[in-house]
């Protein structure tokens, strides 16, 4: 699969509780909360490092996960919060770093 | 338990102020009779002062921010409070009469992802909203407020604040609502202003107008439920605490005093004077506050109602004692369930020569 880009939404709230993150989207009202892991991938989704090296350096590296798995369940953990607005997905990396998609949207 | 219940017990454990309530301003273009603030300024926070508020919330996890007042539209910089907030990624609710709400500003709230907007609205008939909020004109204004917002994909709540002037007026409010797509909520609670005048109380509908508010499947949804007499209280329940106030939630003046709640006016520290996390953490009167648990309240704590009365700690401590029962919810529990109240037991008991004419025209 070629590589992929993530940014973090700008209509959304975000905020660390006890090591997990919260977040509701402005859109429609839906709350998450993040584990650990995934916390780390959407701290790291600045819209221009690349999802693989995002996975390596987040996930990886500090939790000692397989690649192959990681890189499995961090897909699927970008298209459910892509589902829901709150993460937005390109193929090319977003002009505005973490403020929402520029031209590659 | 929901996500967000289990987040709000996250928080409680952790200490954190979960919500704040941050009033701008107390100015105002209205001039609502019920209304309990001063709207002079007395120096209000400035800009940058608001700001640093602002970063030391999030720095202490707070996650909802409501924004009001006042009116928050009477301070120029409030787009700029705003853009700082969401920079911040709060999520932004904000309380308005919306007079000054037009496409422009419902826009810019949009692009800055405000997550909701509460519009006071107190009838459906502009000669009566008009005549509360003493502002000819304002009814349409605000209606047209809503359409703005609800246009730009926002959510709206109207709230629609009871009181003797709009008693026979919440079907008319609530269909309004329907119409506009926004959410309404009723509150019948009128509260003593700030400095502790209690003239505008006699503002508040009639016992037996509550009565039937409580017993209205169009406001309550499930009658039967909602006026269902108390379970008897467990261990759970007295061992509990009564609110969010100074647990998990926290308010803040245009003048930077801080409160346990918008409700409960009891000073606890002022950020102008000290970081808001050491007040938080550190203020006596916010400690005492979190000390209290239901078994803890003389009055209370002996009444069936103690598991399911709305009682609020801010309308007792305004009535003299946070530990002490509020008036205002003894009368909401009593309309409610039939059932009177231990504080009305007490009243009526310590003031045996006087019949008790309140408990008994209830059962009528
Ligand atoms: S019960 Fe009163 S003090 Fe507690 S959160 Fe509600 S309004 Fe505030
Ligand atoms: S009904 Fe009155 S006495 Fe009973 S718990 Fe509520 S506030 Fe306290």
């Amino acid at each position: 699969m070629s590589d992929r880009y993530i940014a973090r939404s700008t209509e959304i709230a975000a905020r660390i509780l006890g090591g997990e993150m919260m977040i509701m989207s402005a859109v429609d009202s839906t709350f998450f909360t993040l584990n650990e892991v995934a916390t780390a991938v959407w701290q790291a989704a600045d819209g221009r490092t690349p999802l693989s090296e995002i996975v390596v350096r987040a996930v990886c590296d500090q939790f000692e996960v397989d690649p192959e798995v990681a890189r499995a369940d961090v897909d699927a953990f970008v298209d459910e919060l892509s589902r829901h607005g709150i993460l937005l997905v390109s193929d090319r990396p977003f002009d505005n770093a973490s403020s929402g998609p520029g031209e590659a949207a | 338990m929901s996500l967000i219940e289990e987040m709000n017990q996250r928080a409680l454990e952790l200490g954190v102020p979960l919500g704040v309530h941050l009033d701008v301003t107390y100015r105002c273009n209205e001039r609502c009779v019920h209304c309990y603030l001063d709207h002079e300024d007395h120096g209000e926070l400035t800009t940058s002062e608001i700001k640093d508020v602002l970063n030391q919330l999030a720095d202490a996890g707070t996650f909802f921010l409501t924004l009001s007042g006042g009116e928050v539209l009477m301070r120029r910089d409030f787009f700029e409070i705003l853009e700082h907030a969401r920079k911040l990624q709060f999520n932004v609710r904000i309380k308005t009469n919306g007079v000054m709400i037009h496409e422009a500003e419902a826009q810019r709230m949009r692009a800055l992802g405000v997550e909701q907007v509460q519009i006071s609205v107190y009838s459906h008939r502009p000669a009566v909203h008009d005549a509360i909020t003493k502002l000819p004109g304002s009814l349409k204004r605000s209606v047209d407020a809503i359409r703005f917002i609800k246009s730009q994909g926002l959510k709206v709540t109207i709230a629609n604040v009871l009181m003797t002037a709009n008693t026979g007026d919440h079907a008319g409010v609530q269909a309004l609502a329907r119409e506009l797509g926004a959410t309404y909520t009723l509150d019948p609670t009128i509260t003593p202003k700030m400095d502790g005048d209690t003239s505008i109380l006699n503002l508040r509908i009639p016992g037996a107008e509550l009565e039937s508010v409580f017993h209205n499947e169009a406001l309550v949804g499930n009658v039967e439920e909602f006026c269902a007499p108390p379970p008897t209280p467990g261990d759970d329940v007295l061992d509990g605490y009564p609110c969010s106030a100074g647990h998990t939630a926290a308010y803040i003046t245009p003048y930077g005093d801080v409160f346990p709640c918008v409700q409960f006016p009891l000073p606890s520290g002022n950020v102008r004077r000290q970081r808001f996390l050491d007040i938080w953490r550190n203020s006596p009167e916010l400690n005492e506050v979190r000390s209290i648990h239901a078994k803890d309240l003389p009055v209370c704590s002996t009444c069936s109602h103690v598991g399911t009365c709305t009682r609020c700690p801010g309308l007792a401590y305004m009535e003299g004692s946070m530990r002490g029962p509020s008036t205002a919810d003894c009368e909401k529990s009593f309309r409610r369930t039939g059932i009177p109240s231990a504080n009305m037991l007490r009243k009526a008991g310590a003031h045996a020569r006087v019949p008790l004419v309140q408990i008994q025209s209830l059962t009528l």
